[in-house]
């Protein structure tokens, strides 16, 4: 498996709107590559004849009946909101 | 060079659930914003999303109608990204195992059968709603959160503008007829994107594609195809190389225009959610979803044709939405003039909606008041002059045929003495035309049947008139 770089913790920074400083992102690259290099241990194991895992849990066909439950009122919702003006929560305008 | 369009589309259907995918909110359309979200839809920590069956069963419905291959089995997966519209910072979808694969959509175009392959249907989770306001902000309503979304990708083998505007057609109708949406475009319960490349006439291999959002309308779709078609291949023409972007469809403009995305905002690091458990659909449950599918638009146009003898045209117009269709079936289980009852719902009652901009379930003349009318006509118990009369009030009041007929004296004139009467009249008040009809200009007598009927205000038999006249004109 190819080593984690310092570019690798940038973009993986930038895709998690994530500021990081040089000494974090120094200190990020080594630890991701421990942990990584820890976790590779697991490409030893032969698993041509094992199905890939979708759920760690021996259950499926979990569903609920299409019925109505009871929502927040819009003045909890608005209350957990940073802010909000006329039932609407507000954000700053993402451009596109 | 004559070059040829490569199109697919990926159209986002919201299905017509009581509730939302994941959890009980309503989903219903325009209530005050933010007053159906609940911790679950609102990616608040710690809670646990559940599957609504209705929606599994409306995506597999969707499916079969479609010929896809149902998938013995099928999970969820978890598509990252930030925007201010996606409150848990992720939607949950499907990623490498959809609820269905494979499968065609059949339709017309110019007259022309078309197939268009399908390379998946899935299901996932919509988004909330941003309005975007001059100050600089957005506000965000998250009561469309969480609605179960059906997304049905074609595989790029549509050629034209017009043959993508009449796959969507085709699909929204499908859609209805299967009662799983709305298919509302205006209130966005029906959505498409675009991917189009073009390529030289007869080359086998694609060319780098853009994709196109932002297409409101299924005109706007054919028109943002047929600006981006002829953009690549003026690009191409002059020595340059297509770009793959994202392209938004301005419809001032008139135009596609790139938009602002950076290339590395397309890696959505995709994982299989945690929350939710693998689905493993039985032949059992798949059987009983087939059961609910209804005749299909195709199978119920030539039936139309075989068992009530329409044309092709109208048998077409008929089908075209479901709710046309069982209108004019009532109709025909109530009277059998079939091709009656056919022109009037062509004429009468389809001009009636379009004039007005209402949906069949709005006009107040039920089927029944549409049959009784057709009847009475054949009955001879109103002429098909009087008839047009009988429906306007119809259309604007919602009162029963007989009793507008009634109210208005409406019958027609059967008395030969009151005919006379009035035939009488008409001679003495039109002497040329009588000269002339007497010196052998029998063509005239049609002018002299007019002025009877008009004078009658259209409720005297016209054979009888004609009969009158013709024996009152030898005197």
């Amino acid at each position: 498996m190819k080593e984690i770089t310092i570019e690798d913790v940038e973009y993986a920074a930038r895709l998690a709107k994530l500021d990081l400083s040089e000494e974090e992102r120094k200190s990020m690259t080594s630890q991701l590559r421990d942990i990584l290099g820890y976790v590779a241990k697991l490409s030893e194991l032969d698993t041509d004849d094992v199905e890939p895992t979708a759920h760690v849990l021996p259950i499926k066909n979990v569903w609920r009946p299409d019925e109505r439950q009871k929502s927040l009122n819009q003045e909890e919702v608005l209350k957990i909101a940073p802010k909000a003006h006329e039932g609407q929560i507000r954000v700053p305008r993402v451009l596109e | 060079m004559e070059y040829e369009g490569v199109i697919g589309l990926e159209v986002h259907a919201e299905l017509k659930t009581e509730t939302k995918l994941f959890c009980g909110c309503s989903t219903e359309f325009g209530a005050e914003p933010n007053t159906q979200t609940c911790p679950v839809c609102l990616g608040l920590p710690g809670v646990l999303p559940v599957l609504n069956e209705k929606a599994l069963q409306y995506t597999v419905k969707a499916g079969l109608a479609l010929g896809c291959e149902i998938s013995a089995f099928s999970k969820f997966d978890r598509k990252n990204y930030f925007y201010p519209d996606l409150p848990k910072d992720f939607q949950i979808s499907q990623y490498d195992k959809p609820l269905c694969e494979g499968g065609a959509l059949e339709f017309f175009c110019d007259g022309e059968r078309r197939k268009v392959g399908l390379i998946r249907v899935h299901l996932e989770e919509e988004a909330g709603k941003l309005i975007h306001f001059p100050d600089g902000e957005s506000g965000v309503d998250f009561n469309r959160v969480g609605i179960p979304l059906m997304e049905v990708v074609s595989k790029p083998e549509i050629h034209t503008p017009d043959e993508a505007y009449f796959y969507l057609l085709g699909l929204k109708r499908l859609l209805e007829y299967l009662e799983i949406s709305d298919c509302n475009m205006e209130e966005g319960s029906l959505r498409c994107d675009a991917n189009a490349s073009v390529r030289p006439r007869g080359q086998e291999k694609l060319e780098t594609q853009t994709e196109i959002k932002n297409m409101n309308s299924f005109s706007g779709v054919r028109k943002a195809l047929a600006y981006e078609i002829q953009r690549q291949i003026e690009v191409l023409e002059s020595g340059g190389r297509i770009v793959r972007e994202t392209r938004r469809w301005d419809p001032d403009a008139q135009k596609t225009l790139p938009m602002r995305s950076k290339e590395w905002a397309h890696d959505y690091r995709y994982f299989p959610e945690p929350d939710l458990v693998p689905v493993v659909l039985e032949k059992a449950w798949i059987d009983e979803v087939r059961a609910t599918i209804p005749e299909l638009p195709d199978a119920r146009r030539e039936r139309f044709i075989q068992e009530y003898g329409l044309s092709q045209y109208d048998s077409g117009v008929l089908t075209s939405q479901k709710a046309y269709a069982d209108y004019y079936e009532e109709c025909t289980r109530l009277h059998s003039n079939y091709k009656a009852l056919c022109n009037w719902l062509m004429g009468g009652v389809l001009r009636e909606l379009n004039e007005r901009k209402i949906g069949i379930g709005e006009l107040p003349i039920s089927p029944k008041m549409l049959s009784d009318m057709v009847r009475m006509i054949d009955e001879g118990k109103i002429t098909s002059n009087i008839a047009k009369t009988v429906f306007a009030e119809m259309a604007e009041t919602g009162k029963a045929p007989e009793r507008i007929v009634e109210e208005k004296g409406l019958s027609p004139i059967t008395d030969a003495g009151e005919i006379e009467h009035v035939v009488e009249e008409v001679i003495e008040k039109n002497p040329k035309p009588v000269r002339d009809y007497r010196s052998g200009k029998e063509k005239v007598i049609g002018f002299l049947v007019g002025q009877v009927m008009k004078a009658a205000g259209g409720k005297a038999d016209a054979r009888l008139v004609s009969k009158i006249l013709r024996e009152k004109l030898k005197e």
